[in-house]
């Protein structure tokens, strides 16, 4: 049986997310974007309304739903704001989720109701200034040392890395395995020795910080070992696959939102005595779009559907993050289009969707990574 | 404390409302929510519940079936259960009509508070609350912008045009809230997941022993004879502002000595 039809209470839910991001974060986001400050006042407002614990068991204060009922959050403040959710989806899927999966009791006690609530930001650092794509190839390095480890090393790139209160940091306890010996720690914001060095300027995302972080002769006790063990990395970077599904859903949003604005200004602005849409040309490219748009978001819910019924999803969820940065940046570009010479001004918002639509192919694995995964994937 | 909290399920306020010219009513058929003015009173309901400690919140309205779906979003703020009249012969009640029938739904409750929200979006009659007030015999305040119910009494802060009056007055009372009396919540998606197990009953017009003859048209006294646009608004001038603007606009209102 084939059903896309989302349940009432998605419905409702969705109607919410729509509602409080026209009031709570669409004011928050002219500020935002000029300071390229993330407007932290938000975390505790999403985590009161449950926003943050949406697939977190009730033990810890989450609400105990599937991935699809989380994509439909992410794409509805997506469409308000992309760079804002990309700071709230690496608090709770990069930084919250990992700790969730692979965390001892004691970590998951310590960060997952706070987190939840809204109380902390976490962040996630594997990225680094030599070393991106090839994550194995990252150069921290963590020691023992006192029963503990010591780390040393530069993390780049790294959203939230200004405001967190927690990071989770890959690192090397055992060089001789290249990605094996790759150990991934959860240091707190205050442990000496973790520096923020710099923040980022950005061509897109302006709402969210991004970072580079530097650990020097940082030490940290045993027990931020993520799980208890070393070597959690490879598993961590499996279980990553839940972000590559909310990007499909994000990306899918951020064309919708310069979408919707291309088709109203299609319908208000006349050239040569009638309206923009009106020229067949124009209507083609707007149903070209739309289609697109549809389409992006069918495969990004598929594997949302996948990964919530426990499917495997390895190759839906890269095809969704891959197809979707296609779709929005061929959707923002030509909603600019539409706009013509408006469409350049900073007063339409067309053109924070174009210059936001182009991270999408970058983080969280490239659009060449991903065909990568999928070409592993088709037999390849 | 058991609140009543009157609400209606109105057209979305997006797009511009439409009448129906074949039945002369208000176009239902697009999307639907709860009326904006009646979160003001869930809101301050819950609000009295909190306060009190204890207590139970019903939504109380009449409406199609699937006015049930709107009033979810009340549920999910908090209230506790919802109450719809529903029925044929109520399709078409004008003002009169209508709160003869949410009074028998209220008295059916017993609540020490009825609330209402001032108006309601479409019919925009804001006469509803008077009118059950007085079906049910209860003191009404409305326009209420600030509220205190210790005492066991409730003692309000009415808005108007000229200032404020302070009027309190003996439980049970109908309390129709303004819309700056507080800032809705939003249903949290905990209360979201538990709306929709909340007790949600239907009633017909016999459950309520109103006969069918005193609701819908049969029982409304008042007819929509005819519909027509509002009158066009004459001769306008639409002046670009290319920086020559108030000049312009100052030549014109010269020109007719208006200045
Ligand atoms: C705004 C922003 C936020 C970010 N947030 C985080 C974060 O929170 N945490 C974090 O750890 N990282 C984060 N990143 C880093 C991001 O994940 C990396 O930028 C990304 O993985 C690419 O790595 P790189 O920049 O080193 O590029 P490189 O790996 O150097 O890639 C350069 C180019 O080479 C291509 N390429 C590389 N290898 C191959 C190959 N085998 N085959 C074909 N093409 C290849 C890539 O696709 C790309 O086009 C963020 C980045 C940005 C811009
Ligand atoms: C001839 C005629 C036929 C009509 N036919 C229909 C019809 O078929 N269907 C229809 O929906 N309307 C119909 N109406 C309109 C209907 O009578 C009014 O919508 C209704 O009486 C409420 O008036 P209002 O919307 O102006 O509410 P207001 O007086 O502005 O509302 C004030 C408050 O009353 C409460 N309230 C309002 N309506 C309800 C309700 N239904 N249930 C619970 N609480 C409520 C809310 O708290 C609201 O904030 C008709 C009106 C006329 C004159």
């Amino acid at each position: 049986m084939l059903s896309y039809a989302f349940t009432d209470e998605q419905e409702d839910l969705r109607q919410m997310v729509r509602e409080f991001a026209q009031a709570e974060v669409e004011p928050l986001i002219e500020d935002a974007e000029r300071d390229e400050k993330f407007p932290v006042e938000i975390i505790p407002k999403l985590g009161e309304l449950g926003l943050l614990g949406i697939v977190f068991p009730e033990e810890y204060g989450g609400i105990g739903l599937d991935k699809i009922t989380e994509c439909i959050f992410v794409e509805e403040m997506a469409k308000v704001s992309a760079g804002i959710t990309a700071s709230v989806n690496a608090h709770a899927d990069l930084a919250a989720f990992p700790i969730y999966k692979f965390g001892s009791d004691e970590q998951k006690e310590k960060y997952l109701p706070r987190s939840i609530a809204g109380e902390i930001i976490g962040a996630y650092a594997i990225t680094e200034p030599n070393t991106g794509s090839d994550a194995a190839g990252l150069a921290t390095r963590a020691d023992k040392k006192n029963g503990g480890y010591v780390l040393n090393g530069r993390k780049n790139f790294i959203t939230n890395g200004t405001i967190c209160d927690y990071c989770l940091v890959a690192a090397y306890t055992d060089k001789s395995t290249r990605g094996e010996g790759i150990s991934v720690f959860i240091v707190d914001r205050d442990t000496p020795g973790f520096e923020v060095t710099r923040k980022l300027e950005k061509m897109g995302h302006r709402s969210s910080d991004t970072a580079e972080l530097v650990f020097e002769d940082c030490e940290v006790p045993e027990e931020s070992l993520l799980g208890g063990k070393e070597g959690a990395f490879t598993a961590l970077m499996e279980a990553l696959i839940t972000g590559r599904v909310s990007h499909g859903v994000k990306s899918a949003a951020i064309a919708e939102a310069a979408f919707e604005a291309a088709r109203q200004y299609a319908t208000e602005r006349e050239a040569f005595g009638r309206s923009l849409s009106k020229f067949q040309a124009v209507r083609f490219k707007l149903a070209d779009m739309a289609t697109r748009i549809e389409s992006a978001k069918a495969l990004a819910y598929k594997a949302a559907w996948l990964y919530s019924t426990g499917r495997p999803c390895v190759k839906e969820a890269s095809m969704a993050k891959f197809y979707s940065a296609e779709v929005a940046e061929y959707v923002t570009r030509e909603a600019v289009q539409i706009h013509g010479g408006y469409g350049y001004i900073v007063e339409y918002p067309v053109e924070r969707y174009y210059r936001d639509a182009k991270l999408a192919s970058i983080t969280e694995g490239t659009s060449e990574i991903q065909q990568l995964i999928i070409g592993k994937e088709i037999g390849l | 404390m058991k609140i009543a909290v009157c609400v209606k399920e109105v057209p979305d306020a997006g797009p511009a409302k439409r009448m129906d010219p074949d039945t002369l009513r208000a176009d239902r058929s697009g999307d639907r929510s709860l009326n904006d003015f009646d979160l003001n009173a869930v809101e301050t309901a819950l609000r009295m519940k909190e306060e009190a400690g204890d207590g139970e919140v019903v939504l109380v309205s009449m409406g199609p079936d699937r006015a049930l779906e709107s009033m979810r979003k009340g549920l999910g703020m908090g209230a506790d259960r919802a109450v719809l009249v529903t029925d044929e012969a109520a399709v078409g009640s004008d003002l009169i009509a209508t709160s003869k029938v949410l009074a028998k739904a209220l008295e059916r409750e017993e609540p020490d508070v009825v609330l209402f929200g001032q108006q309601a979006s479409d019919g925009d009659g804001a006469v509803l609350w008077s009118a059950v007030a007085d079906r049910l015999r209860m003191p009404v305040i409305s326009q209420i912008a600030e509220i205190d119910m210790s005492g066991g009494e409730v003692s309000a802060k009415r808005q108007t045009e000229f200032g404020y009056d302070r009027i309190s007055a003996p439980l049970p009372a109908v309390l129709a809230v303004s819309d700056a009396i507080n800032e809705p919540r939003f249903p949290s998606l905990k209360g979201i997941m538990q709306a929709k197990k909340k007790p949600q009953e239907t009633l017909s017009l016999a459950d309520l022993g109103v006969g069918a003859d005193s609701a819908g048209t049969a029982g409304s006294r008042t007819t929509v004879s005819a519909l027509s646009d509002p009158p066009s608004r004459g001769e306008t001038l639409t002046i670009e502002d290319d920086g020559s603007g108030a000049e312009k606009l100052l030549d014109y209102l010269v020109e007719r000595k208006l200045v």
